[in-house]
């Protein structure tokens, strides 16, 4: 791999995130909307309930978290996006860019953009709601890498199927993590759902963490297994979703839908 | 022979029994043919004779039905990256990002061929394509002629030993095609490199070109250079004979 070319890949979402502040923006206006929707949310239900049970690090934190799942996904999505919006695919793919090298540029510019939106609603977080996710120790490191590498592997998953199907694909993918978050235990334990939904759960990476941070809070202790487990389904998932897109190359490569790509034709 | 290159023979590019098929249609059909060190080739032929097809697949965007692509001597598929290190190419349907600069383009490019000096490179070329007054400039804001001028500065960003281009005097006026197509003239005998160039203006052809395939229905019909292809066929220029070609159904069919 050269990282030269990891870098070509990297710089040119740089450059276009930094001449644009829409682009900009995006990386922090909807999480923020979000941490404080949630933030009110949930200083409303410490007004209702009157238990003394504090709502904030159980909702608010779940929801930061899961906002960093969806900012890896989309920072993956935006910019295989904007190769296509400039029809780049055939210039890249045309020069000596290996795919694996494009990946590695895409994943890059997740880190940047997620790490960077997430450091963003932690500090809103904390100014406007006194909420430090730092609370959870030692386990946040766990909970980051299975979100981000669980999110990386949706991000590309989406990337292939935007780059099988075409620009129009593009739709299907933005609610992909909403429909797995109901199964992902983010603001309610597993327990809750039907016992026949429950073991879709043991396959989302996701669930592990949420029911992780559940249990340090309540009880102050890290279950390392159930990390463990996590972290190499998450894995397991990213490597099966690297392999879908280079698959969904090699079958582009032979169609030439790449050349005409627009039309979204795969025949 | 360049040992430095490593050029066998002075052979940049040597396509062989080169096929693409879409199922039942084929559109290319099992063409041969080389471009050496210096050398300029015309591919010319009527809409649809198969000459994007063509370049695509020597480009590795598209995957050939059967035959073999061999670039300065190396198998353009099995050594993928290091071949197309060495080549580049400029099309009129391969536009670069127009919300990036010219700068920001080159500098983008430079890093995917891997230029070394690379600011350096880039300063070169904003200067010998006519580009100072655009440099900072996002490309989607240039005339069309002003953006083949950038396209060109990217094929030539790595001194590609071999340079592809699909029409890439398609949207330019006289006097600006006259200046590229001298800047490509001059980049074959300076820098040895093999280009293959499509055109659907035969007097740039006749001009330009050391040898022209004329390519029909996915085969190449006619090989030589200009003048003698004008003398067997019997015409006054590449027009003529073009015209002439092109109506002609294949024999084969």
């Amino acid at each position: 791999m050269s990282v030269s070319r990891i870098y070509a890949v990297f710089l040119r979402q740089m450059l276009l995130i930094r001449s644009n502040w829409a682009r900009f923006s995006n990386i922090f206006i909807w999480v923020a909307v979000d941490v404080v929707l949630w933030g009110f949310i949930t200083r409303y239900l410490d007004t209702v309930s009157r238990s003394g049970f504090s709502f904030v690090p159980l909702l608010l934190g779940a929801i930061l978290l899961w906002d960093f799942l969806v900012r890896v996904k989309h920072g993956v999505i935006l910019a295989i996006l904007e190769d296509i919006w400039s029809r780049n695919f055939l210039n890249y793919f045309a020069s000596p860019l290996r795919v694996s090298e494009y990946i590695a540029g895409l994943v890059l510019t997740s880190a940047v953009t997620s790490m960077t939106g997430f450091l963003g609603i932690l500090l809103i977080a904390f100014v406007a709601f006194g909420f430090t996710i730092f609370k959870l120790g030692a386990a946040l490191a766990l909970f980051l890498f299975i979100l981000f590498t669980f999110g990386l592997s949706f991000g590309i998953a989406a990337a292939a199927v935007i780059f099988r199907f075409g620009p129009a694909a593009e739709w299907i993918v933005w609610p992909m993590a909403a429909l797995v978050s109901p199964f992902a235990g983010v603001f309610y334990p597993v327990a809750t759902l039907p016992l026949f939904l429950q073991p879709v759960a043991k396959i989302i990476p996701a669930s592990y963490v949420f029911e992780g941070m559940r249990e340090v809070i309540f009880s102050g202790t890290i279950p390392y297994s159930q990390f463990f487990i996590g972290a190499l389904l998450a894995l397991i998932y990213l490597f099966l979703s690297y392999f879908i897109f280079l698959r969904v190359h090699q079958a582009v490569i032979r169609s030439g839908a790449i050349i005409r790509f627009s039309a979204e034709d795969m025949s | 022979m360049n040992k430095e290159s490593g050029v066998v023979n002075d052979v940049v590019l040597e396509v062989n029994y080169l096929t693409k098929a879409y199922g039942s249609l084929e559109a290319v059909r099992g063409i041969s043919f080389v471009v050496r060190s210096g050398e300029i080739v015309g591919l010319v032929g009527p809409n649809g004779a198969g000459k994007t097809t063509t370049i695509s697949m020597i480009l590795n965007v598209l995957e050939p039905t059967a035959g073999s692509i061999r670039i300065l001597n190396r198998d353009s598929k099995i050594d993928r990256v290091e071949v197309m290190e060495a080549v580049n190419f400029a099309a009129v349907y391969a536009e670069l990002p127009g919300n990036m600069t010219v700068r920001q383009n080159l500098h983008i490019f430079g890093l995917l061929y891997r230029v070394k000096n690379i600011q350096e490179r880039i300063r070169e070329l904003i200067k010998e394509f006519d580009l100072e007054r655009f440099a900072d400039t996002k490309i989607g804001l240039l005339s069309s002629g002003e953006r083949t001028r950038v396209h060109l500065a990217k094929a030539m960003i790595n001194f590609p030993r071999l340079l592809l281009l699909d029409e890439p005097t398609a949207s330019l006026d006289p006097a600006a095609a006259w200046v590229i197509r001298n800047k490509i003239r001059g980049y074959a005998d300076r820098d040895s490199g093999g280009v293959l160039w499509t055109s659907h203006n035969m007097h740039e052809v006749e001009a330009m070109c050391d040898r022209v395939l004329f390519l029909s229905h996915g085969k190449i019909l006619l090989e030589g250079s200009p003048k003698t292809l004008l003398q067997e066929n019997g015409k006054k220029d590449l027009e003529e004979l073009f015209i002439s070609i092109a109506r002609e159904p294949l024999l084969s069919e």
